[in-house]
């Protein structure tokens, strides 16, 4: 069963097809145009559902339909969207700098995408396998702050400043307690390879074998996740009602959809790290000995698994923005520093007790 | 010159226009910040945009029509302000209006004041930028605007009131959809602690922030909920009724803290009081004429009149001289709007750009009030 749905054997059959024909470098550089494409293609669909998905969520929160004309059920209007963003002028400000304003939304997508690379979305299936996965995703998402502070400073525009500067007080602050909780689970696997951690959780995973340390870790993870991809009610870099809308306000057309994008793909990636650091990535659900149970789970491919828990994940932070009010810079900041950070070192110093003594199961 | 440059460099201030166009300026209102870093030291407001000169073109109008001059300004509750203009044109024909146009125009002003209080409870929680109260606001909205769409065929600027009484009878729906409309809303009204009152970042972002003394509130003017959550009694319906509210029970809500949550608190209690007044008046609509009889052209005699009533912004105030002729000599209308804007520098200085959204938000400004 396990081997069906294994892509390894589709990624050696490639390689190995590839081999017959061309030189070892050669081979290595058509892979790597291969999997690029195939992460712009995985972006582009990845957006693309991710926007309408957000706009039919937050409809049924709002007791509305969403967009219900372009295609069955509104299917297509994000492509209407797409097209219509991509024949939009740009139009970029007299006293903006430039080559800032336009290497910017460059930057944000540089960012996701390179952490993008390093997911393990299903066995076999993972551009990228680090010893040091967490660490190198910690570090490149972080990298997505760059991007921001340059485009508020280069619009020239005082509402952008204002959002870049919260944004990088914001996710700096709050990269800490993202990093600190997946440290818990880290404790816990005693590796940070993304897919030795999935690996481990193949009879159970950590959110509920790691007791509740873990659970206390998931929760930060998902407040702190939710802040660092500036979504509500972190959304204060943006924060329409106060700043417009804070550092992209001078965007307009494919360099504004860059940043809306990116958005949903940042998104995505920490419900995609979240899933595999805490709910067992693509290991299907497993309760200890129902045999009937754990097999006819076992059917169902990885990959499902994967993306169902990532989907769980992201529809937590839609329902998270489309239900609570937005905090204010100061607050935010507090949450962070006076009460996340100190329950994130304690907790990890709970949950090293736990991996001495052996407590976990 | 050198020196006011030097000194700017070391206050670290600096300039932003909020508005004209803005999303939390609820209109064409421009304020001008002075900040240093995020705090606020200054909101200059520049108030303009959007006059139209309504009360010069009062002096060219007759009374029937400047009736409908007066929705312009408070679009939100232009029966209560259609009503002030009635109500002082009869005050100065001396003319007995019918009780049954009494009840109704209460029970129409009451339902102006809940659908302007949803709406303002909607945006609310929009400037906090939890954007699905608004939608939630509209959806009991709706129910409001259909009922004044069957009574009097408009949804926005409504005109219901004409010196000596209504334009027309009420709908044979009326009473029946107000009171399935109560009875929704009193089950809904809940939902609105929930989803609002009771979150702690919305707490966390309202208590204690733009806090307005009861001195300064009197000082400033300020009036409706905006007054009464400092502790300003204002209330023009309990301390000079007019048309119906001398018959029904209810409460002026006051508070004492004078912050963003109290003004919250203020609205959301005054709609359960709306909703019993009109409980207590729906069934009780007197028989009778839906006017009193009055001339085609209305030529006040010479004098003047002032006439106040409570609109869900504030007191708002019509204040008519007559010089015998067919239209006024001078007609001035006192906004609340107006007032209470001016106390925003006072409440906003020292808080942050976000605190002034929530302040804002809490006055419930209406920007042709302000300017009309």
């Amino acid at each position: 069963m396990k081997a069906l749905y294994d892509f390894s054997y589709l990624t050696n059959a490639i390689h190995q097809w590839l081999s017959s024909f061309l030189s070892p470098n050669g081979v290595m550089i058509t892979e790597m145009i291969l999997v690029g494409l195939a992460f712009m293609l995985f972006f582009a669909v990845l957006g693309l559902v991710l926007v309408y998905a957000e706009r039919k969520v937050s409809a049924f929160f709002q007791q509305r339909l969403g967009p219900m004309r372009v295609g069955k059920w509104g299917t297509a209007q994000t492509i209407a969207d797409v097209i219509k963003l991509l024949m939009k002028e740009p139009i970029i400000n007299k006293e903006a700098d430039r080559f800032l304003f336009n290497l910017a939304p460059y930057i944000i997508m540089m960012a996701a995408f390179m952490a993008m690379a390093a997911l393990p979305f299903a066995r076999g299936l993972q551009a990228l396998d680090f010893d040091i996965g967490i660490l190198y995703v910690a570090a490149v998402s972080s990298l997505g702050v760059i991007g921001i502070l340059l485009a508020g400073w280069s619009s020239n525009n005082k509402y952008s400043l204002i959002g870049a500067m919260r944004a990088g007080a914001q996710i700096i602050s709050y990269e800490l307690s993202v990093a600190l909780s997946l440290l818990t689970i880290v404790v816990l696997t005693g590796s940070l390879q993304l897919s030795v951690i999935v690996e481990s959780q193949a009879d159970g995973w950590w959110l509920f074998k790691g007791h509740i340390p873990a659970m206390i870790a998931f929760l930060i993870f998902l407040i702190a996740s939710t802040a660092e991809t500036n979504r509500g009610p972190f959304d204060l870099a943006e924060a329409e009602s106060e700043l417009t809308a804070g550092f992209h306000t001078e965007y307009s057309g494919l360099k504004f959809a860059f940043f809306f994008l990116a958005e949903f793909a940042n998104m995505f990636i920490v419900s995609a790290i979240g899933a595999t650091v805490f709910l067992g990535g693509w290991m299907p659900l497993h309760i200890g000995n129902w045999e009937g149970f754990n097999a006819i789970m076992d059917y169902i491919p990885p990959i499902f698994w994967f993306f169902g828990k990532v989907s769980f994940m992201i529809f937590l932070m839609m329902w998270f923005r489309w239900t609570f009010p937005r905090l204010r810079i100061d607050q935010l900041l507090t949450l962070e520093w006076k009460y996340l950070l100190p329950i994130n070192l304690v907790n990890i110093l709970v949950m090293a007790f736990i991996g001495l003594v052996g407590w976990h199961f | 010159m050198d020196e006011v440059i030097a000194q700017a460099l070391e206050s670290q201030e600096y300039f932003i226009n909020m508005g004209p166009q803005h999303p939390s300026t609820h209109g064409v209102l421009r304020l001008v910040l002075s900040l240093d870093g995020e705090i606020i030291r200054k909101v200059e407001p520049h108030i303009g945009y959007i006059h139209r000169s309504i009360e010069k073109m009062c002096e060219h109008d007759s009374y029937q029509q400047i009736v409908h001059l007066t929705d312009r300004m408070d679009y939100l509750s232009c029966h209560i302000n259609n009503e002030a203009v009635c109500l002082a044109v009869e005050m100065g024909l001396q003319v007995e209006v019918p009780e049954r146009v009494k009840v109704i125009r209460t029970i129409i002003g009451e339902l102006t004041r809940l659908s302007s209080h949803q709406l303002w409870w909607g945006v609310m929680g929009m400037d906090l930028g939890a954007i699905t109260t608004f939608l939630y606001g509209f959806r009991d909205r709706e129910m409001i605007t259909d009922i004044f769409e069957e009574t009097c065929g408009a949804r926005l600027t409504m005109n219901y009131n004409v010196p000596g009484g209504l334009m027309f009878d009420i709908h044979p729906n009326f009473q029946k959809r107000t009171k399935e409309f109560v009875t929704h809303f009193r089950k809904k009204l809940p939902e609105y602690d929930d989803l609002l009152s009771n979150n702690v970042i919305f707490r966390e972002r309202t208590i204690g922030i733009g806090k307005l003394s009861k001195e300064d509130a009197i000082s400033y003017g300020v009036t409706g909920p905006t007054g009464r959550a400092s502790g300003f009694s204002c209330d023009v319906r309990k301390h000079h009724p007019y048309s119906a509210y001398d018959k029904v029970q209810f409460n002026e809500i006051l508070r004492t803290e004078g912050d963003c949550f109290a003004r919250y608190q203020c609205r959301i209690a005054e709609m359960w009081e709306s909703l019993s007044i009109i409980e207590q008046l729906i069934d009780n609509i007197p028989e009778g004429p839906f006017k009193a009889p009055t001339k085609a052209v209305i030529k006040l005699p010479k004098g003047e009149w002032y006439q106040k009533v409570e609109t869900a912004r504030g007191e708002f105030g019509v204040y008519i001289i007559s010089e015998g002729q067919k239209s006024p000599y001078r007609l001035k209308f006192r906004s609340p709007g107006f007032s209470n804007l001016s106390a925003l520098d006072h409440m906003a200085r020292g808080a942050k750009i976000a605190d002034l959204v929530a302040i804002m938000s809490t006055i419930d400004l209406v920007i042709p009030d302000i300017d009309r």
